[in-house]
């Protein structure tokens, strides 16, 4: 049975995928301190645990866009929301525990209300307010908040696809929407009485309550298998999603929307149905992300941020899920190399060279040059000359 | 000549009169005052300063002048005060009101005095009384300004005096109104200042509403538990019940998702109840606590569980228990306080005492504020066609790319930032900020014009084909542009510093000014508007652009080379950006980000007013304009949530005009 699995390319590429994903996730465990070979420090093992969860929030991108062909400029502020929605517990339960290791020194034991003071006083003490607003009255329990980063992004996203898409705002109209979206999402979000802090955003996130004795290098670790193992079930997911009838029929809204629509199927549910559960699976990307972050603030949320995800996803090959990997990790990887200084810079005789200055501008240009050149990306000319050799 | 001796006799026993009142001269007092007036403070000077006016007045005004102007000085073995003058190394010293030499000292042997500016400013208060009546109207007229800061209560018959004997019609309107400010807060009589508020009816100062608020002025909070009360009553306060109404009267709250909060608690009401030592004080939950903590091993003596104290019902039970042996005061509960405190009545009462003078004002403060009401709407209307003017300056050149060309440029906002920069860059070279600004203008649109023309030529020609890519692609441009500016210009804010003709505002009162940079921004908008319909409509230009837009094919058929107008309509589109950038920079700050800044809401305002119509886009503009300063209006701290609320309206607008204000007619397929 496993041969004639191995047998249907399909399969084979999956599992090829698959095996992929967990060696590179071995290897880099191997790698790191926990097994004192220290070849890779705890702070890059949280950019590499990091960059899957991008590359899942670019598959998403990817179905939508790649194989639906709704240009959405607002799945970044749904991955914005999920870190923020499991933030909330982390940041509630973390200073609950403060709060009562505190109180062990005083001669009576606080009251309920007494608690919930404190905890108000500490994370609402920046913003000038001591209640705890109504969202957070469920952040000590965190399957309620769970459910809350999959209910939130996923209800934004039903509501906005609904409203859109029914009264057929289709292509730039569609884009320039969803990123008006994003912008007053984040707007909203930089209020200090938005409840989540402001500007200030929520931040000690990488402390989970309950492991406080466990040290971050093991935490890390954790995290980073996590993340490799919910890039592999998305993969998977959307793999044999893009490969069925339901797959087909997405593509072909893509190409053609009102032939599709002749055809007798409805336009409408397919878009929306395809927009919410890439939402919904930003969203849960976010909430494996923030936690390895550390903090997350409005600025996070920002336009520009589903910008580059585009940015990624048009690089590395949309239409295709090796493409959208492919452009997330290398693109955001090499940003991170060149903005954090570490790329040496290049001495012209007369002008000096910062990469931190001139990377973003070779990342537009570039970018400009990947349309022009090469619709679906790296990846598809990449295939292009492999074919053409073969 | 008999009468001019009697005359004489008249005048020696006037004098003689005089004297005796006057034991002593102003000299004495000075002397006899020496030390408060060297080291005076604010708190200090006010019995000097009303006991010196029993003196001549010459005489006490060039005192206080000189004490006021820091001229004074005490010589410190015989503690004289003196007129100093600067001699070389040595400084004379004079007497003050004579004008004698009294000698020649060196620097340590006297010591100036020198009053703060608490005590200069209650110099210059006592000052008014004798400058008001000065001869120079310049005196008058900056006395009456510094009196008008701060009226007292023996200004009043000054100002009568003063507004009887002045000569000059135009001040004299002056003084009457400070007078009547006067009589407002201090006059006893009712009649005299009814009258005052019929003449202030229809002034809507800011004076006036201060003046007349204050007379509103209310006591704090009285209470009795005489079921009647007398005096000028401003309201009764019921507790939870009544919340406090600006013009000092209360009212009952209808519902309890109403904003206004009741001005007393019960809890607040008997707590005014126990400071006026009619009743116990409150146990509070932190008294509880503190005395739980302090009383803590009688309580694990009595059998108390320590670690069962972490609920509210148990401290109070253990807090009982301390009252029944008597350690701690017994606890006070709901019902107690609430029987407490429905025996009395709770009220304030207006500092002013006649219930005619108090109503007048309420109705007389109605009207004014009637008034003001206007204004402001006016100011609204005026500030949301300035907000609209900036949108529509921005969003114009978008629109006639997106109208034309069906092309999305995202990098339009860095155009409008490139014309920003182009005007800095200008002002760095030509001083003059008029010249300046005129040059820069013509300079931005040839430069956006050719970053236009290239952009065009190079990247979106390839991509007609498909508009979601030209979104990509110039999304990259958008992305490096703004790079490039931030390397090139730094990150911190550049000024474009509009002309000093542009500075300042068109008063017309306290509540309606109009910047003059707002007033050209407006003409700005006004301008483009029919620069733009002169090119669509009257030239050869925009007939092809027209052509163009309704049929490209046919356009061509006829003629006219689709390629070139493309190009020509994406220049001029980006030209008209650069403009806009040299006016928006005149008013915002000048970053690499200024572009973003409005991108999205250009994009709003295109979709909003529908595609390829200029009056669409004026619509739009208008529509966003206005929308976000009325939300502002309603919520003024909050400039972000007017943002929110605004683009969030705009997601709904789209539902049910999905193709905008003015949708473009005839069957358009999708872009």
């Amino acid at each position: 049975m496993f041969n004639s699995l191995l047998k249907d390319t399909n399969h084979r590429q999956v599992l090829f995928f698959c095996i992929t994903i967990i060696l590179f996730s071995f290897i880099i465990t191997l790698l790191s301190d926990l097994f004192s070979v220290n070849f890779i420090s705890t702070s890059f093992i949280k950019t590499l645990g990091k960059t899957l969860c991008l590359c899942v929030i670019a598959l998403a991108m990817d179905v939508v866009w790649g194989y639906c062909g709704i240009l959405s400029l607002g799945h970044f502020a749904f991955f914005g929301l999920g870190g923020y929605m499991i933030g909330m517990w982390l940041m509630y339960k973390r200073t609950e525990i403060i709060v009562l290791t505190a109180s062990i020194s005083e001669s009576l034991p606080l009251t309920p209300q007494e608690i919930s003071d404190a905890i108000g006083n500490q994370i609402f003490g920046v913003v000038g307010g001591s209640e705890i607003p109504l969202i957070w009255a469920n952040a000590d329990n965190l399957y309620f908040q769970l459910a809350m980063v999959v209910f939130i992004p996923g209800f934004l996203a039903f509501v906005f696809g609904w409203l859109a898409f029914r009264s057929r705002v289709t292509g730039v109209y569609l884009s320039i929407l969803t990123q008006a979206m994003t912008l007053a999402l984040s707007l909203y979000l930089f209020q200090n009485d938005s409840g989540l802090r402001g500007n200030n955003g929520l931040s000690g996130l990488q402390n989970i309550p309950g492991y406080d004795d466990t040290s971050q290098s093991v935490i890390s670790i954790y995290f980073f298998w996590a993340s490799a193992l919910f890039l592999i079930l998305v993969f998977i997911f959307f793999f044999y999603l893009v490969n069925s009838k339901f797959g087909s029929i997405i593509t072909a809204i893509r190409d053609d929307e009102t032939r599709i629509r002749f055809l007798g199927y409805h336009v409408e549910s397919y878009k929306l149905f395809v927009f919410v559960l890439t939402a919904v699976i930003s969203a849960l990307a976010g909430a494996l992300y923030y936690p390895q972050a550390g903090i997350i603030n409005p600025a996070e949320i920002a336009p520009i941020a589903s910008i580059y995800l585009a940015v990624w996803v048009a690089i590395g090959g949309r239409g295709n899920l090796y493409g959208a990997i492919i452009g997330a990790a290398s693109v955001s990887l090499i940003s991170s190399w060149f903005t954090s200084g570490q790329a040496p810079s290049i001495s012209l005789i007369f002008y000096k060279i910062e990469w931190v200055n001139w990377w973003t501008v070779i990342l537009g240009l570039g970018f400009v040059v990947v349309t022009l050149i090469s619709r679906d990306g790296i990846f598809g000319f990449l295939k292009r000359i492999f074919i053409r050799k073969v | 000549m008999r009468h001019v001796l009697n005359f004489f006799i008249f005048i020696f026993f006037l004098l003689i009169s005089v004297s005796a009142y006057s034991n002593d001269t102003i000299q004495e007092f000075i002397e006899n005052n020496h030390k408060l007036i060297a080291k005076s403070s604010s708190k200090t000077v006010d019995p000097i300063l009303n006991d010196i006016k029993k003196y001549n007045q010459d005489d006490v005004k060039k005192f206080l002048i000189l004490w006021k102007s820091k001229e004074l000085s005490i010589i410190k073995d015989s503690s004289l005060i003196v007129y100093t003058e600067k001699n070389e190394d040595t400084i004379i010293a004079y007497d003050i009101f004579q004008n004698n030499e009294i000698g020649k000292f060196t620097k340590k042997q006297l010591k100036s005095i020198k009053p703060n500016s608490g005590v200069r400013s209650k110099i210059d208060s006592a000052l008014v009384e004798y400058q008001i009546l000065d001869e120079d109207i310049n005196v008058r007229r900056e006395s009456l300004q510094s009196l008008k800061r701060d009226i007292q209560k023996t200004h009043l018959k000054i100002l009568r005096k003063a507004y009887e004997n002045e000569v000059d019609i135009n001040f004299r309107e002056e003084i009457y109104k400070v007078l009547n400010f006067a009589i407002l807060k201090f006059s006893k009589s009712e009649q005299e200042k009814l009258d005052v508020l019929s003449y202030f009816s229809n002034d809507t100062s800011l004076e006036v509403r201060a003046s007349l608020n204050n007379l509103l002025n209310t006591s704090d909070i009285l209470l009795t538990n005489n079921k009647k009360i007398t005096g000028n009553i401003a309201r009764k306060i019921v507790p939870n019940k009544t919340y406090k109404k600006n013009d000092g009267t209360s009212n009952y709250i209808l519902s309890s998702y109403s904003s206004n909060k009741p001005e007393l608690t019960y809890n607040d009401a008997y707590d005014l109840l126990s400071i006026n030592k009619k009743v116990l004080p409150r146990i509070t939950k932190k008294i509880i606590k503190d005395s739980l903590v302090l009383n803590i091993e009688i309580l694990k003596n009595a059998g108390f569980n320590i670690n069962s104290l972490n609920n509210d019902l148990n401290r109070l039970d253990a807090y009982n228990y301390l009252a029944s042996i008597n350690v701690v005061p017994p606890f006070i509960t709901k019902e107690e306080i609430k029987s407490s405190v429905d025996k009395f009545t709770f009220y304030t009462e207006y500092n002013e005492i006649s219930s005619q003078v108090t109503n007048k004002t309420k109705e007389t403060l109605k009207n004014i504020n009637f008034r003001v009401n206007i204004y402001r709407y006016i100011d609204l209307f005026v500030d949301g066609i300035s907000l609209s003017s900036i949108y529509f300056l921005g969003a114009i050149g978008l629109a006639i790319t997106f109208g034309v060309m069906r092309v999305i440029n995202m990098a339009h906002g860095e155009f409008i930032m490139m014309g920003a920069y182009t005007g800095y860059v200008v002002q760095q070279y030509i001083p003059n900020h008029t010249i300046s600004i005129l040059i820069a203008l013509p300079l931005a649109f040839i430069i956006t014009f050719g970053a236009g023309i290239l952009l065009e030529r190079l990247v979106i020609r390839h991509l007609y084909k498909n508009p979601l890519d030209t979104l990509l692609a110039t999304f990259g441009i958008s992305i490096a542009l703004q790079q490039l500016a931030k390397n090139i210009f730094g990150t911190q804010a550049r000024p474009l510093t509009a002309p000093s003709w542009l500075d300042g505002a068109l008063s017309i009162n306290d509540d309606l000014s109009i910047s003059y940079i707002r007033i050209a921004i407006i003409l700005m908008g006004l301008l483009f508007l029919l620069l733009l319909l002169f090119i669509m409509n009257r030239t050869r230009l925009g007939l092809e652009i027209r052509a163009v837009t309704q049929n490209p094919i046919m356009a061509s058929n006829m003629g006219i080379n689709p390629d070139r107008i493309n190009m020509l309509t994406f220049g001029f589109g980006s030209a008209i950006a650069g403009i806009a950038g040299v006016a928006i920079g005149l008013f915002s700050k000048v970053t690499s980000e200024l572009g973003t800044e409005y991108i999205v809401q250009s994009f709003m305002t295109v979709v909003v007013g529908g595609v390829g119509n200029i009056f669409g886009t004026l619509a739009g503009a208008a529509l966003i304009g206005f929308l976000q300063k009325i939300i502002e209006w309603f919520n003024p701290s909050n400039t972000l949530a007017a943002q929110t609320y605004m683009i969030i309206f705009i997601i709904l607008f789209i539902q049910f005009r999905p193709r905008g204000i003015f949708a473009l007619k005839g069957r358009v397929k999708d872009v």
